[in-house]
């Protein structure tokens, strides 16, 4: 059984011209000691993604589809019974560690939170375990650090201190969603390095949130690639970023600077932009700006399986391939 | 020789910060006897880290801090005592582009009187037709400059910018991580659209960045800054292919790439001296 099991997430809202779906029909499972790679630009609905998995959508949005955890399905849960799952055996790291730390509280006291709250330890013991888990993020000098407050610490030790206590009890899923992105290039690389390394210990599973294509070839064993809403590619991450089945997947990866640089020859920029989900394409919401396009791509694409495992929604594909 | 667009002599910028309430105030160098120079027509990347002192160079650069000493000229223009119109000559040959294309348009204005803004009252043609012609260089119509800025998309914001950037058709641009903040496919188009403008205009580029593949597309040079210093420069591929500064070469290996896995290290190590440290730098 999978640890985490989503079916036919669709999340959107009812806007004055009718409704609008920002995620639509999401399929993904996660298996136990598994990083899931979840990959796409900007309003691709990856983080809303997310947010639906940890119940943290605003009330108006309109959630429809299962979202099994551990055989769960947390979208039936009452806000009360979800928060005894969230932060204990689901949590989560976020972009930008300082909006995700109290200002007003010292770091120990945060990451003992969720020791008290859900494994109902005494404030010494909390203590005591917050400044082991402070430790094993490789604080440095944990036991001062525990009184410090977020401002006194280094973007690079917030976002330790955030994963301190997304680790914190132990959890089976952790949803990381940019958890590298606005720290610097070296720091970035410890922290990476740093979370896979807890990952495996712990044999968690990670769905690792990015719009950084290196990061998850580095890091994931799956790969799911999101387009204005919808999965348009998955597969392990090696077939995915060597041979990308759907045309996003693939113009994303020439778009890249690295293939052109040195070269002098200019970047490949896929034409034209994500249309707003208000008025994306009927059909394939890719082939207004799809070279490969043609009158067929009106039709709403169905995922085909290439290889085990690996599936695109495409439906130049089953040509293409046969 | 040619004259360089951009020469900086042993530039020094420092803040000065209070100690606290009781405490002497203390002064901070953000950059550090820093030399650069820029020929017309090239592209320099500064490359470093946040707090590194790239932004304060640049922001020195348009006039925006006062150097402790050292000398900024742009095709030989100083602003350092520079009388009124010097100053307004210097200001027209440096533009800048920032990383926000949110944050650095003014929401109230048309896209048109953002874009005629630098022109001021300089009176070389009319300013409509200026406006159009420079939305038109970044691939924009020019109904645009009817428009208010909400109606763009990052990417068309990003344009708009550059736009502002060329109405006073300078010699140099400095450009702050200008595609920091867009999408991988937009990046590529914005890109693409400095570097077509450079060649058509002859424009020499001060492109800060921490991006180390971006840099090494665009940039012919590079210098490395680290603590207010530069570490290294040299041509982009030089530098970036072949680093020669301990700094440069952490600053390349850790950019996450294909073909290299951080996943299962610990299971597959054999080289303990690659073994990952964790604590912290900074």
């Amino acid at each position: 059984m999978a640890l985490l099991d989503i079916r036919n997430l669709t999340v959107g809202f009812d806007g004055p011209a009718g409704r609008v779906d920002l995620v639509r029909n999401v399929n993904l499972q996660i298996r136990r000691g598994e990083i899931l790679g979840l990959l796409g630009e900007s309003g691709s609905g990856k983080s809303l993604t997310a947010m639906a998995v940890l119940g943290l959508l605003p009330s108006r949005m309109k959630i429809s589809g299962e979202i099994l955890f551990q055989g769960t399905d947390l979208l039936g849960l009452s806000e009360a019974k979800l928060c005894k799952w969230r932060g204990n055996k689901l949590a989560m790291v976020f972009q930008e560690p300082l909006t995700a730390l109290n200002p007003a509280h010292t770091i120990g006291r945060q990451v003992a939170e969720p020791l008290r709250l859900h494994k109902r330890l005494s404030r010494r013991q909390a203590h005591a375990a917050a400044v082991d888990l402070l430790a094993r993020v490789g604080l440095p000098r944990p036991a001062e650090r525990a009184g410090d407050f977020p401002h006194q610490l280094s973007g690079g030790q917030r976002q330790r201190v955030v994963i301190a206590i997304a680790l914190a009890c132990d959890p089976s899923l952790i949803i990381a969603d940019e958890p590298t992105t606005a720290l610097d290039t070296l720091v970035q690389r410890q922290i990476i390095e740093l979370l896979v390394r807890l990952v495996e210990d712990m044999d968690a599973a990670m769905v690792l949130i990015t719009h950084d294509v290196g990061l998850l070839a580095e890091t994931a064993d799956r790969v799911r690639v999101m387009y204005s809403g919808s999965i348009v590619e998955s597969g392990p991450y090696d077939r995915v970023f060597e041979g990308p089945a759907h045309p996003y997947t693939r113009m994303l990866l020439q778009a890249l600077p690295q293939g052109a640089a040195g070269t002098g020859a200019p970047l490949r920029p896929i034409p034209g932009r994500v249309p707003p989900p208000d008025c994306r394409p009927t059909g394939c919401s890719f082939r207004d700006r799809c070279p490969q396009a043609q009158a067929d791509c009106e039709r709403t694409p169905v995922p085909v399986e290439l290889e085990p495992g690996h599936e695109a929604a495409c439906l130049l594909l089953p040509q293409v391939v046969r | 020789m040619t004259l360089n667009t951009l020469e900086i002599k042993d530039l020094v910028i420092r803040y000065t910060r209070s100690g606290g309430l009781f405490s002497k105030r203390q002064v901070a160098s953000a950059v550090d006897n820093v030399s650069l120079s820029i020929a017309p027509g090239r592209t320099l990347g500064l490359v470093g880290e946040s707090g590194s002192g790239k932004s304060s160079i640049a922001r020195a650069v348009v006039g925006l801090e006062r150097p402790a000493s050292g000398s900024i000229t742009v095709e030989g223009k100083s602003l350092a005592g520079a009388t009124a119109s010097e100053l307004r000559a210097y200001r027209r040959s440096v533009q800048m582009i920032f990383q926000d294309p949110y944050g650095s348009l003014d929401p109230r204005l048309r896209i048109g009187q953002s874009i005629a803004e630098p022109l001021g009252l300089d009176p070389v043609g009319s300013p409509r037709d200026r406006v159009v012609e420079a939305l038109e260089t970044v691939g924009l119509s020019a109904e645009a400059a009817t428009k208010y800025p909400n109606e763009f998309s990052g990417g068309q914001r990003q344009r708009i910018a550059i736009a502002r950037a060329l109405i006073t058709r300078p010699a140099l641009v400095v450009a702050d991580e200008p595609v920091s903040a867009l999408d991988v496919s937009i990046q590529a188009q914005i890109l693409n659209l400095m570097k077509e403008l450079q060649q058509t205009h002859g424009l020499a580029y001060l492109f800060i960045s921490h991006d180390l593949s971006v840099v090494e597309h665009l940039c012919d040079d590079v210098a490395v800054i680290h603590h207010g210093k530069i570490v290294e420069e040299g041509t982009a591929s030089e530098v970036l292919r072949t680093p020669a500064h301990d700094y440069t070469a952490r600053l390349k290996n850790a950019v996450p790439v294909m073909g290299r896995r951080v996943r299962g290290m610990q299971q597959t190590q054999t080289a303990p001296q690659a073994v990952p440290k964790n604590e912290d730098r900074n």
